[in-house]
């Protein structure tokens, strides 16, 4: 069921549009980092991960923990899209007695792994998980998706440090690299320059892709979980907004919802993308 | 002294307590050159953005790291600075709580610790960012004093008090627009609970955006010829016991209000003074033992029962037990 480049490309404007419809529709939410990431998270879901939507706890499924959850929209429209539940749930985005919380919380959905959106816990968890999985000689790998914000967060370091430590080989940390944050520019609010060679000092395998190219993003994340002596780190170069030129690499849309008119406008803009 | 037409909502302005931190600051920033700001990446969010832009030399961003930007603020502090460390109560005090406790708190650092978006008002974000615990992992803290106050002018009254104390001051708020039920010159004096309606058969003592909720009890309360007395406990700690006794003495019950867990907070402060000086019935509005979740302030505080027929109903049940 590995979808072909053309139909990755397909489901990832379908996952935008969602995205846009869920939060027009909630009315608050996080464009930005959700529009960013809906091309690796297609990727992940409809070509590199081993799972099966119809056993969300099956125990030998690759995991993809969500580290920076305020982008949960592009993970829940993947998740639907991916069959984990229907997509009309999509519907009740931060609706009050909603599976789709504001914020991921692993018992409200089928296919969430982890309770997040305080930056900097799910690498931990992530970390936790390999662990597990080393400890049981497991075949699978985690997946964690972090922000370049995220990393202002000491506990993200320490992950970083007990990864390296442990060779945790089945881990592959990607991180969101649109260079902005809640306030602004990452480079203005804590510059996190030379992220690359902070990782290769922290004993990890950095990798870097266009967080936009379909296939080299398939080629990398394969090449990543290929490694298994120490824990990968993929800087993944994305746009925020992505998609949506109004929107794209602003950092108020970091986390307010579109009005009508730009709803329309997004949309229209999406639908015409080939 | 209360807002003109405290009793329709619809009359009153509605403002959030946040923009009244906010609007605090610019004058405070005027007024004292040791005021600095401390910010973990949420200036906009916690209204310190405005400072941010006019006072730019003593603002500083730390980014997403609310551990560090304790231990940043203390240092300022025991420089003989006056910092606002701002984010959301659930990262801060949350997330620092051990920085809270030794850097500030048992160093005595002259450290303002400013909490916006407690309470399930937080709304759509949901359980992970609405601030239920908080007052009960600070009121156990030595040296901290803890403020909860319950409109936008009442939050702009409550940091400027707290800027001339010295010693930490943890300052929690709402996020949401709400109704300013007082008026400039309603008293605020840090430790003076407020009584704003006066009555001898009940009290029900409230802080934060749900005083109001308790106003709104006390008006039909009235119709059923119960006279509650509404206290507006800002001061979390210290308590204000003699008014709060004084108080009880002639009503011999009462309800606490507060969004916040109904564990170790407001109602657990007042239990604990009460059950040591004047033991008598009490039931406590706050969330019960549980995670919030998204929706709009009205829903949540509907379906976790924390708005005025719900404190109707625990003002009668107590009634019953006296
Ligand atoms: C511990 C913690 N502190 C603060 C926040 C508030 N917050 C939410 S998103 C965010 C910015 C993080 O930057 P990034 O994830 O890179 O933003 P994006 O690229 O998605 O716009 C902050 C500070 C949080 N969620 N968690
Ligand atoms: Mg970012």
């Amino acid at each position: 069921m590995k979808q072909s480049v053309k139909e990755l490309k397909n489901t990832a404007n379908l996952i935008r549009q969602d995205i846009i419809k869920m939060l027009a529709r909630a009315g608050s939410g996080h464009p930005g980092g959700s529009l960013g990431l809906a091309d690796i998270l297609t990727v992940l879901y409809f070509s590199v991960l081993n799972h099966i939507p119809s056993q969300p706890n099956n125990p030998r499924r690759d995991r993809l923990i969500l580290s920076n959850g305020h982008v949960c929209p592009a993970l829940y429209a993947t998740l639907a899209r991916a069959r984990y539940f229907p997509l009309v749930k999509l519907k009740t985005l931060r609706q009050i007695n909603s599976q789709l919380q504001g914020h991921p919380h692993n018992l409200s959905l089928p296919g969430v792994e982890t309770s997040s959106g305080p930056l900097g816990q799910g690498i931990s968890q992530a970390v936790g998980m390999a662990l597990a999985g080393q400890m049981d000689k497991g075949d699978y790998s985690i997946f964690c998706l972090t922000s370049d914000g995220e990393h202002d967060e000491g506990q993200l370091w320490e992950a970083v440090m007990t990864a390296a430590k442990y060779q945790l080989g089945n881990l592959i940390n990607i991180v969101d690299r649109n260079n902005i944050q809640i306030d602004g520019y990452t480079k203005d609010i804590m510059p996190l320059k030379p992220l690359k060679q902070k990782y290769s000092a922290f004993g990890w395998q950095v990798m870097e892709m266009n967080g936009h190219n379909l296939k080299q993003i398939i080629s990398v994340l394969n090449r990543a979980r290929r490694v298994k002596n120490k824990p990968v780190v993929i800087i993944a170069h994305t746009v925020l907004g992505k998609g949506v030129d109004f929107m794209e690499n602003k950092f108020i849309w970091h986390g307010q919802a579109p009005n009508q008119k730009e709803t329309t406008k997004a949309l229209q803009q999406l639908s015409h993308q080939p | 002294m209360l807002a003109k037409n405290l009793y329709q909502p619809e009359k009153l302005e509605k403002k959030s307590c946040r923009d009244g931190y906010g609007d605090a600051l610019l004058i405070l920033g005027k007024k004292n050159k040791n005021v600095v700001v401390v910010s973990a990446d949420l200036a906009e969010s916690t209204r310190v953005h405005h400072f941010a832009k006019k006072f730019p030399q003593r603002f500083i961003e730390v980014g997403v790291a609310e551990q560090n930007m304790l231990g940043v603020a203390a240092g300022l502090a025991l420089s003989g600075k006056i910092p606002f460390a701002s984010s959301f109560g659930v990262f801060s005090p949350g997330r620092n709580w051990d920085q809270l406790r030794i850097s500030v708190c048992y160093s005595q650092a002259n450290v303002k610790i400013i909490a916006s978006h407690t309470g399930l008002s937080v709304g759509a974000d949901g359980a992970s960012h609405q601030a239920l615990e908080d007052l009960a992992i600070t009121r156990c803290l030595p040296n901290l004093i803890i403020l909860a106050p319950a409109d936008y002018l009442e939050t702009k009254k409550a940091t400027i008090a707290a800027s001339q104390i010295k010693g930490p001051v943890y300052l929690r708020f709402a996020r949401h627009d709400s109704p300013v039920f007082t008026v400039p010159k309603t008293p605020f004096k840090i430790g003076r609970a407020n009584i704003l309606i006066k009555g001898n058969d009940i009290t029900i003592i409230a802080c934060g955006p749900l005083v109001y909720e308790a106003i709104l009890a006390a008006k039909e309360l009235a119709k059923q010829k119960i006279k509650a007395e509404v206290i507006n406990n800002h001061t979390i700690k210290p308590l204000d016991n003699a008014t709060i006794l004084k108080s009880v003495h002639q009503t011999k019950c009462l309800v606490t209000v507060e969004d916040h867990q109904a564990n170790g907070g407001l109602g657990s402060a007042v239990a604990e003074m009460l059950a040591k000086k004047y033991p008598v019935p009490i039931e406590m509005i706050g969330v019960q033992d549980s995670f919030g979740e998204s929706g709009t302030v009205e829903q949540l505080w509907k379906k976790y029962k924390l708005t005025h027929p719900f404190i109707i109903k625990a003002a009668l049940k107590v009634l019953k037990r006296k």
